[in-house]
């Protein structure tokens, strides 16, 4: 998860703009930078820079037909970040499993002392 | 890892303080998190941890007990932890009643610290939302194709 390779792989999916480009690609298959520039807020000039990262990263590819230049998805990269990504959220949630299972036992116990000490008191007096 | 953000919660049955105790008393933090934690709870703190034969540095960055808590690792790549080469995680604790606490862990490559905590809020919503719909999406794309 630190190689230099999942660095570029995060920072390209983290921009909201270049997963909306991505996510056009997942939903429409092979497409054209023009296309794509059609069907999103900004400029021509953005996609193509956006599709530059993407591809950098081993999330899309490009193909020559004709005179047109057509781009898609990678689905084994897309699936490794999304398992990479599942992998990281579930260990958080084992995390927080063990944190809740020893504040929730800290707690009974506290409160068992609390209760000791009170009939404690309740005794000597 | 920039771009990438977890989210996740728990409820916990328990008050924050003692939910706060779990997640920042090093001898506890070893039990959820770390083999071992070097850590004094206090902001600007340089700490380290250990994760079976591997460790790396951590930097406190937020001690508000018992609401907010977070450091900076960049596990296991060992250098000193800033903002562009690690991750900052980062615990919220809510109050929901008496005894039971909302327990949130963001964990995410973006300089969040020095943000405004009302747009570090529409950050994470908007990315949280993102995220989640284009995994969603992905997941399915991905299982038809398999």
């Amino acid at each position: 998860m630190s190689s230099q390779t999942d660095d570029e792989l995060w920072s390209a999916i983290g921009d909201p703009s270049r997963r909306q480009v991505l996510d056009l690609l997942v939903s429409n298959g092979e497409v054209s930078a023009s296309w794509l520039a059609g069907q999103v807020p900004f400029s021509r000039q953005a996609v193509s820079k956006h599709l530059v990262v993407l591809e950098r990263a081993g999330l899309i590819s490009r193909r020559k037909q004709g005179r047109e230049v057509l781009y898609q998805v990678q689905a084994d990269r897309l699936d490794q970040a999304s398992r990479a990504m599942a992998g990281l959220a579930a260990q958080w949630d084992l995390r927080l499993g063990a944190i809740k299972r020893l504040a929730e036992a800290a707690h009974t116990e506290n409160k068992r002392g609390y209760a000791e000490n009170k009939s404690g008191e309740g005794h000597d007096g | 890892m920039p771009g990438l953000m977890i989210d996740r919660d728990v409820l916990i049955e328990a008050p924050a303080e003692v939910v706060w105790r779990t997640i920042t008393e090093p001898d506890q933090m070893s039990l959820w998190f770390a083999d071992r934690v070097d850590l004094v709870i206090e902001p600007g703190a340089h700490g380290y941890m250990q994760f079976g034969d591997q460790g790396g540095p951590v930097v406190v960055e937020i001690v508000d007990p018992p609401a907010r808590f977070s450091f900076r690792w960049n596990y296991p790549s060992g250098e000193e932890p800033v903002a562009g080469n690690s991750m900052l995680v980062e615990f919220t604790l809510t109050p929901e009643g008496d005894e039971r606490t909302r327990l949130r862990v963001v964990e995410c490559g973006h300089e969040l610290r020095d943000w405004p905590d009302a747009e570090k809020q529409r950050y994470a919503d908007e990315h949280r939302e993102g995220w989640a719909e284009f995994f969603d999406r992905l997941a399915t794309v991905v299982g038809k194709r398999q």
